[in-house]
């Protein structure tokens, strides 16, 4: 196999997913006990990551306006969603996965217009699994008592979502806390509120009882102020390691119950009789799927050193067939990075790498002038102590390092703080079922990568949080627990 | 021979299954209800913690890699050899907490019986909370309960029913423990760890030191290298917020204290607290 990258041409017609399907407002407000209100702070703007273009100005909630909706989510927890049976509040659920299946079509384009993500992406995973997860947690609303977690809801859910799957966290927040009868003030990010804000019109469409559920928007101190209010009795967060750290303090010495899905630094290992072709693509998804702005991406691979040269060929021919662009257009693989902040920090990230002394490399692409940009990029010459195989840098950034041994695999696997996720490829099932033993993360995929199924819990070990979210297991995060 | 005068034992650390004096050479009295003389513990220092998690670390990887079942013989082993050795911990009960004979042998029963259930859960718990995940595509996909590592426990007071209690649910899911024994009464903690060492429980594995919770939980809440914290016997609130605070630096697993009835059979939660769900994909036909 030459080392030689040949990139295969195919030259593609510009095939843009029509805008007209969504209405994106001048202004959005909150929307607390049903209704959309004024936000009391100081609005803020959401900006089209692939073309700078100011979408629309989003209300800021401040501590009046979390009070006001947690107080809303309190009266309908206790009045109407708490004592509710769980076969209607079911019906509420299946009602609202439906409504998200009519409307796919406008929640991806809205997704892929606020976030930057391709359209192939949010269109094939986000939406279908977003509706997937409301329709699966439906199910368990009237069937708790098989969960082996007891049927006690907690009552108010405060809970804080990122910007990388705006929609998907959402449901994975939303979905099992309604199933087992709390009640939410859902923050989205500041970068992606839009599909959010689009949710509260379904749960409108679906006459979901008021208060149920409430949306505010804002940042940081929005978000503070949600996990610290005294109303609150989980809190549910996805975002950075170090503001995980930070609600951890905050809700320390109250009876408040925690989930939190932190960040990651993956390592993806490669063994010497693994499927190459078809590790390529797993590599290519553990890393660039969704601009690799994902908390289990692959971001080290771990080669094995007889077959890196040949590996590290057939990967960089794969990346350079990669097409980066215009996020709605339908052909696109790599869209926009979300916010200007962002980029600074993979644009630093990568400096230090060079400066630190691995070897970056990058297929040729056009990237636009406008917008948020940065290409698909490898990494070689990669040692442990490099700050990009030990920090999450959450963009299409992989750094590759080679082991000889399995043991010494499983060693450079486990030496990060993370705990998310892993990859092993190999086509000798005992070796596989060995390493998946040994590594330290919550989801190992074999022979595959960046799998998501609203059955199958996701979450992590060490500072990559604690809780799982999905599956029956999804369930204990908003249920008392049979023994108390 | 009744002028015989009896060899009294020093009670040392319990460290990587050796027993140590602190390295700080301190030591407090323990006194009775009555206000006598016992003996002298080992006043641990945050060096001697320190210590322990470094040996609770280095038995981790072999402890957790055991077969359930054979951990299930080992936790099964500690309470025939505590059975054994009930008329000590019968006696040492009643002189430390002052309660009567036949109280101290309820003590010493239910600690026993708890081990034997504790034992049995090995090689059942991943069975009960661990499940096949019925994906919507062609993957085999299944969650299995791991443990968490290395895992602080402040014992609560109960000297022998609650180290039991607190200690047996950590370890037997295969997390190694370091563990704060009872500040009032340290002496039935030494002795069960004399227990656990000949009940082929590895080295490190448990790690008991006696001393002050104000001097050693601060340290054990923020030390980077403990991956949970049991709180059950920290009785002031305001220790414990800062302990929690502290654990959130490297986002330790916590088990905030709270009201247990330790007569009643427990729940799963002590042992789910320290456990880990891994999710393991694999496609089919590809």
């Amino acid at each position: 196999m030459s080392t030689e990258t040949t990139k295969t041409v195919f030259e593609y017609a510009p095939a843009p997913e029509s805008r007209a399907v969504v209405d994106i407002k001048a202004s959005y407000g909150l929307f607390v006990n049903g209704e959309h209100v004024e936000g009391r702070g100081t609005p803020f703007k959401t900006v089209n990551p692939a073309t700078e273009e100011v979408l629309a100005e989003v209300a800021e909630a401040d501590e009046a306006d979390i009070d006001a909706a947690v107080k809303a989510a309190r009266r309908a927890y206790e009045k109407v969603w708490g004592p509710m049976p769980g076969k209607e509040r079911a019906k509420y659920l299946y009602r609202i996965a439906r409504i998200i299946q009519e409307r796919s079509r406008e929640l991806a384009v809205l997704e892929t217009i606020d976030n930057g993500k391709p359209i192939k992406e949010s269109r094939d995973v986000d939406v279908p699994t977003v509706a997937a997860h409301f329709f699966y947690y439906a199910g368990w609303a009237d069937k708790l008592e098989f969960s082996g977690y007891g049927t006690t809801p907690l009552g108010v859910a405060g809970q804080v979502i990122p910007w990388n799957f705006p929609l998907l966290m959402l449901a994975w927040k939303v979905a099992p806390a309604l199933a087992c009868g709390n009640t939410v003030v859902l923050k989205p990010a500041e970068t992606t509120p839009l599909t959010a804000l689009l949710f509260a019109e379904i749960c409108q469409q679906a006459d979901l009882p008021p208060g149920v559920v409430n949306i505010v928007t804002g940042a940081g101190r929005t978000g503070q102020a949600l996990v610290s209010h005294p109303g609150v009795d989980k809190v549910a967060f996805t975002g950075s390691t170090d503001v995980g750290k930070a609600i951890a303090r905050a809700v320390a010495g109250t009876d408040k119950k925690v989930t939190l899905e932190l960040g990651g630094k993956a390592a993806n290992i490669v063994f010497d009789d693994a499927p190459l072709d078809q590790a390529v693509e797993g590599i290519v998804n553990g890393i660039f799927f969704n601009q690799g702005h994902v908390c289990c991406a692959g971001s080290r691979l771990l080669v094995q050193e007889s077959i890196a040269d040949d590996l590290l060929a057939r990967l960089k021919r794969r990346m350079s067939t990669l097409r980066v662009g215009d996020p709605l257009d339908k052909n696109t693989d790599i869209g926009a990075i979300n916010s200007a902040e962002q980029l600074a920090r993979i644009r630093e990230l990568s400096a230090i790498g060079e400066a630190e002394g691995s070897e970056r490399w990058s297929p040729a692409c056009d990237l636009p002038t406008t917008g948020y940009w940065f290409p698909p990029t490898l990494f070689t010459g990669v040692s442990q102590a490099h700050r990009i195989a030990r920090e999450e840098i959450f963009g299409p950034v992989l750094s590759v390092l080679t082991f000889r041994t399995p043991s010494e695999a499983v060693e450079k696997a486990n030496n990060t703080p993370y705990g998310l996720s892993a990859g092993v490829w190999s086509d000798k099932g005992s070796l596989i079922l060995k390493i998946a033993a040994e590594l330290r993360a919550g989801v190992v995929w074999a022979n595959t990568f960046n799998k998501f199924d609203p059955t199958s819990p996701f979450g992590g070990f060490k500072e990559s949080g604690y809780g799982r979210e999905g599956g029956r297991h999804g369930l204990e995060a908003y249920l008392k627990g049979a023994d108390q | 021979m009744s002028n015989r005068i009896d060899v009294r034992k020093t009670y040392k650390l319990y460290i990587g299954g050796a027993f140590p004096r602190s390295e700080s050479g301190r030591s407090y009295e323990v006194l009775d209800p009555k206000g006598r003389f016992l003996a002298n513990a080992s006043l641990a220092s945050r060096k001697d913690a320190r210590d322990a998690v470094v040996a609770a670390r280095k038995a981790f990887g072999g402890w957790s890699g055991r077969t359930s079942y054979n951990r299930a013989q080992v936790v099964y082993r500690i309470a025939e050899v505590l059975e054994s050795r009930r008329a000590q911990l019968e006696q040492e009960l009643r002189d430390s907490e002052g309660v009567s004979a036949s109280k101290a042998r309820d003590y010493v029963d239910l600690a026993v019986d708890r081990l034997v259930w504790y034992a049995g859960w090995a090689d059942k718990l991943t069975q009960v909370v661990g499940n096949a995940n019925p994906v919507a595509g062609p993957f085999f996909n299944l969650s299995t309960p791991e443990p968490s590592g290395v895992i602080a426990v402040i014992a609560p007071k109960g000297p022998l029913l609650g180290l039991v209690s607190v200690l047996a649910p950590v370890i037997v899911t295969g997390n190694t423990a370091v563990v704060v024994a009872s500040e009032e009464h340290p002496l039935p903690a030494i002795t069960l760890a004399e227990i656990m060492a000949t009940a082929d429980v590895p080295g490190g594995v448990v790690n008991i030191l006696t001393g002050t919770r104000a001097e050693l939980a601060p340290g054990l809440a923020a030390h980077m290298d403990v991956n949970g914290i049991d709180l059950t016997g920290i009785d002031d609130p305001a220790l414990a917020l800062s302990l929690e605070q502290a654990a959130a630096d490297n986002l330790k697993r916590v088990r905030r204290p709270a009201a247990e009835d330790l007569l009643a059979t427990p729940s799963l939660s002590r042992m789910t607290a320290f456990l880990e769900t891994k999710t393991v994909w694999h496609p089919i036909g590809v």
